[in-house]
């Protein structure tokens, strides 16, 4: 179901409202203090960057406790505190920050994930000797992407977004002297980028169209009716209006950072970085920017829809978060790295946002969008805990049996996996993921979307209780025997276990609390809610496909333990499916053939014009002032001192030539005179004649 | 041609002969000699402008070739000494030869 | 221009020729005492006597004597063995035909503007010397200086050097 978000009455700022940009800002500081900090002050740094973020996490638990008193109060609150950063001309460039339930539940939720991953990598992390530097980049972009979350400019959030793709280049190129950890990084820098572009664009037309780049300005923001009626008129090209096609162009900057297809390929090989790193930007907090983005930007894309319709932007957003969804997940089937699989079922559950976003509103994919943030940062940070367990071992292959030598990090990760699957009742994941499916049973345009969301919640099922079967179950494959890991990194597993159940209590159909405290009206408890139609058969169904997903998996993989050599097992079954799908279905061959092809050729290109061409002309002008330089040289030394010389030598010559006239003699004398009284004369007469 | 250009053309024949004389002799007596016969040409020069000039009476040419007559014996006396201290000191009076005025 | 005009006018002009031309010097000196004498012609053809005797009395009286005491008393009588004329004799000459041939041609030019025959004037002696006691007496006073100081120019320059005195 989508419903318009409209939010009555717009209150004045509250002090914590006042003071809501310390969230972010306290753990820049701690960054940039930091930064100045030796290698060696490692306590002093992890002191600062837990410690910032609990005061982070400390501030957003009030403003969300505040927001919630007031949505109990008035059914609706948003507050905005907006500052103008500079003028030119007419123009005003404005920045400010807006509390809202949609910022609430994101400050809570990445500023609470945030810091249990800080203390659970002061664990994991124990033995770098660049301690000092991670965390001064974790703190970067804790304040980066609290930021984001914050911020009600799209210029600010535009900001923040690309610091916090900054942070996440220099944290997955963290062990930058692995060519593939910097390969990886580039890669996610420049396809982010891509997605970026577009969003700069759709930034641009949107501040032109509607003269701000502030969402909310009481009345004059530009996702406020006002300027969305001015966006609907103003029609774009193919058909779309102005507001369609700029939700399109922010959509791509989102789908860029969210890792959709055909700009996912980053996230996969993004797991280079540590694990601390995967498990915090690109399980819970960055990935989820895009999706945040999108939901920030609702009024925008939903703008023109009429009653129980939908717009082409969240078509779109539909369409592709579904084909993501199951493209990822089929990829995730035939993975061998424990954090590959996580990363595939990261985009998967992606896609699963996107979609519940483009069908359900922004309820339903936030939902999602939080119960995921839990349950996968709990998953990479349990897959962490294996691979210190295992010494430094990833690939799935050479683990097995660790239910028994790792028992809480199995517990945790069990729970953590269910919770993905959608294991019903207990799990938020259930409860999120029905959400989304509810929106698609109910989605006016068409029902396929709801098919493929359904095989991919059946394929979810299947890769991970496989991945948790290679593990945990069978016996052990490695070398050395595997450890339990310390404390500092199974009380974080445990508490986010905790929320990975709990959570699912607010997102209830008979208590949907969640939705109504996005949406601004009340909730109430019902048990009613479980009666809307279709629910029931809904959820029997998405059960139904979750038993089947873990059955399956069970059947090929519970106590077979292939080892390495050995194919797998559904490998013997389907051999060049699962080719395709080892490869990740070639995509990035294909690009590496396509665009890096024709960039490579650009570059040979560029590279024969700079040495050849441009380098020629500069040689060539260089060389015309040799030239110059030598000719003038010639000038100088020959013709002009020559000439110098010589007129020297010539007066010399001519002064050596009329001292001939003095002989001394007086005849000589005389002559000269007799003849200048003739020229003399001479004259005279002429002149006279004349 | 009238009487006076007559006069004045001998006066400058004997000018130009004089004149020639001192340039070309080497002795230095030989150069006053030509000296006298130019300022002789330029008193004949005076006389006979005094004499078919518009106011003879005023008798300007005559006084005037009077004065240069004794200058003239004058200058010659003078100059014939000089020469003859000359040759006393160096033994010669042949002007090529004396070129201690050389630059 | 009459006969006696050309018989004077050749006289002379042979007179100034050979004084220039001969080798030996007294007959140099002789020469240019014809020349003189011719000159002297000239005057009294152009009635201006007082300037004729004049010229006889000073220039063939006293000059070339003079001239002639100073030859023979430099050994100017000897011909010199190196030659008579400059080695560069031509240049002189022809600086000296330049300038008969600028003097000739400015008389000739203006010619037509020279006055033709004029009465003869009457200069008598008495006013010759009231001339030179009246409106000439500056000149004749300094002209008397003049020779005075000339004497004693000649007189000293000429003057055998005292041994010791310098």
């Amino acid at each position: 179901m989508q419903e318009a978000i409209s939010f009555t009455p717009q209150l004045t700022a509250s002090p914590i409202a006042e003071i809501l940009w310390m969230i972010p800002a306290v753990p820049i500081v701690a960054a940039g203090l930091s930064a100045l900090l030796k290698q060696s002050r490692r306590k002093a740094s992890a002191t600062l960057a837990i410690a910032s973020l609990s005061f982070s996490l400390l501030l957003s638990l009030y403003a969300f406790a505040h927001v919630v008193r007031a949505w109990a109060i008035y059914g609706a609150a948003r507050e905005v505190v907006n500052l103008t950063w500079f003028q030119t001309g007419a123009v005003n460039v404005d920045l400010g920050w807006v509390l809202d339930p949609l910022s609430a539940v994101m400050l809570v939720m990445v500023s609470f994930v945030g810091l249990l991953i800080f203390i659970y990598s002061t664990g994991y992390m124990e033995h770098d000797e660049n301690y000092t530097r991670f965390f001064c980049f974790m703190s970067l972009f804790a304040g980066a992407m609290l930021g984001v979350v914050i911020s009600n400019s799209l210029l600010l959030l535009f900001i923040c977004w690309e610091l916090v793709g900054l942070t996440s280049y220099l944290l997955i190129g963290f062990w930058y002297q692995k060519p593939s950890a910097a390969a990886a990084a580039k890669k996610a820098f420049l396809t982010t980028r891509i997605g970026d572009v577009f969003f700069l664009l759709g930034m641009v037309w949107l501040f032109s169209q509607s003269g701000t780049l502030l969402f909310y300005n009481h009345g004059a923001g530009s996702l406020e009716p006002s300027a969305l009626a001015g966006l609907l008129a103003t029609p774009a090209a193919l058909g779309l209006t102005a507001a369609g096609a700029i939700g399109l162009l922010i959509f791509a900057g989102a789908a860029g950072k969210s890792g959709q297809f055909p700009l996912h390929v980053w996230l996969p090989d993004a797991m280079e970085g540590p694990t601390p790193v995967s498990a915090l930007i690109h399980a819970a907090t960055m990935v989820a920017a895009g999706v945040y983005l999108i939901a920030r930007v609702y009024p925008l894309m939903h703008a023109g829809a009429l009653a129980g319709g939908t717009t082409t932007a969240l078509t779109v957003v539909t369409w592709v978060g579904a084909f993501t969804a199951v493209f990822a997940a089929l990829i995730a089937v035939a993975q061998n790295d424990i954090k590959r699989v996580l990363a595939y079922s990261t985009v998967s559950q992606l896609g699963y946002m996107m979609a519940g976003l483009g069908m359900g509103g922004v309820a339903v994919g936030m939902f999602h969008l939080i119960t995921h943030g839990f349950f996968k940062a709990l998953l990479f940070m349990g897959a962490g805990s294996v691979i210190h367990g295992c010494h430094e071992e990833q690939d799935i292959r050479k683990m097995g049996g660790l239910k028994s030598d790792m028992p809480l990090t199995f517990l945790t990760y069990a729970i953590g996996m269910l919770a993905l699957c959608g294991f019903p009742l207990l799990f938020s994941g259930f409860w999120s993921k029905d959400g989304i499916l509810e929106a698609a049973q109910h989605w006016s345009v068409a029902k396929a979307p709801l098919y493929m969301l359904v095989f991919g919640a059946l394929l979810t099922a299947f890769y991970m209780t496989r991945q948790v079967a290679y593990v945990f179950f069978g016996y052990w494959r490695g070398g050395k025997p595997a450890l339990e890991s310390p404390a500092v990194m199974t009380v974080p597993l445990a508490i986010l276990a905790l929320f990975a159940m709990a959570l699912g209590l607010i997102g209830t159909p008979a208590w949907p609390w969640f939705r109504a405290f996005l949406d601004g009206h009340a909730a109430a408890f019902a048990w009613s809610g479980f009666l809307e139609p279709g629910l029931l058969t809904l959820m029997g169904a998405s059960t139904f496909v979750v038993f089947l997903g873990i059955g399956l998996a069970w059947h090929f993989y519970s106590d077979r333990s292939p080892s390495p050599q050995e194919p797998d097992e559904l490998e013997r079954v389907i051999p060049i499916a699962w080719g395709w799908l080892r490869d990740k279905l070639y995509v990035d061959e294909f690009y590496g053939v396509t665009v890096i092809a024709f960039y490579e050729g650009w570059a040979r290109v560029s590279d024969w014009l700079d040495r050849r061409v441009w380098g020629g002309v500069v040689t060539g002008v260089a060389w015309t002032f040799g030239l110059w330089a030598q000719l003038n040289r010639f000038l100088d030394n020959n013709i002009v001192n020559g000439t110098f010389d010589k007129g020297c030598d010539e007066l010399g010559v001519g002064g050596g030539l009329l001292s001939r006239v003095q002989t001394g003699r007086v005849q000589t004398y005389l002559r000269l005179l007799a003849l200048g009284v003739v020229l003399l004369a001479a004259i005279l007469i002429w002149s006279s004649r004349a | 041609m009238t009487p006076l250009a007559g006069y004045l053309l001998v006066a400058a024949l004997l000018f130009s002969i004089g004149l020639a004389g001192a340039l070309t002799r080497r002795n230095a007596i030989l150069v006053l000699i030509g000296i006298e016969l130019m300022l002789n040409a330029a008193n004949l020069n005076l006389i006979a402008f005094w004499r078919y000039g518009p106011h003879p009476e005023a008798l300007t040419g005559m006084m005037f070739a009077i004065f240069s007559i004794a200058v003239a014996a004058a200058e010659a006396a003078v100059g014939l000494g000089l020469v003859i201290s000359i040759h006393r000191h160096a033994k010669t009076t042949d002007l090529d030869q004396m070129n201690r005025m050389k630059g | 221009m009459s006969l006696v005009f050309y018989l004077i006018t050749a006289l002379t002009v042979a007179g100034g020729l050979a004084s220039m031309l001969l080798k030996n010097t007294v007959h140099c000196a002789l020469a240019v005492t014809v020349a003189f004498a011719g000159l002297a012609f000239f005057f009294l053809n152009l009635d201006a006597q007082f300037a004729g005797f004049a010229q006889i009395l000073v220039y063939i009286g006293a000059v070339a004597i003079l001239v002639v005491f100073a030859i023979l008393l430099t050994k100017g009588s000897e011909t010199p063995k190196d030659g008579v004329f400059s080695r560069t004799w031509l240049s002189g000459l022809a600086i000296a035909a330049a300038v008969f041939a600028m003097l000739g041609w400015a008389i000739l030019h203006t010619a037509s503007m020279l006055p033709g025959a004029t009465p003869v004037p009457t200069v008598t002696v008495r006013q010759i010397g009231q001339a030179l006691i009246g409106r000439y007496v500056l000149p004749l006073e300094i002209v008397a200086v003049l020779l005075t100081v000339a004497l004693i120019g000649a007189v000293i320059v000429a003057m055998h050097e005292k041994e010791g005195t310098k």
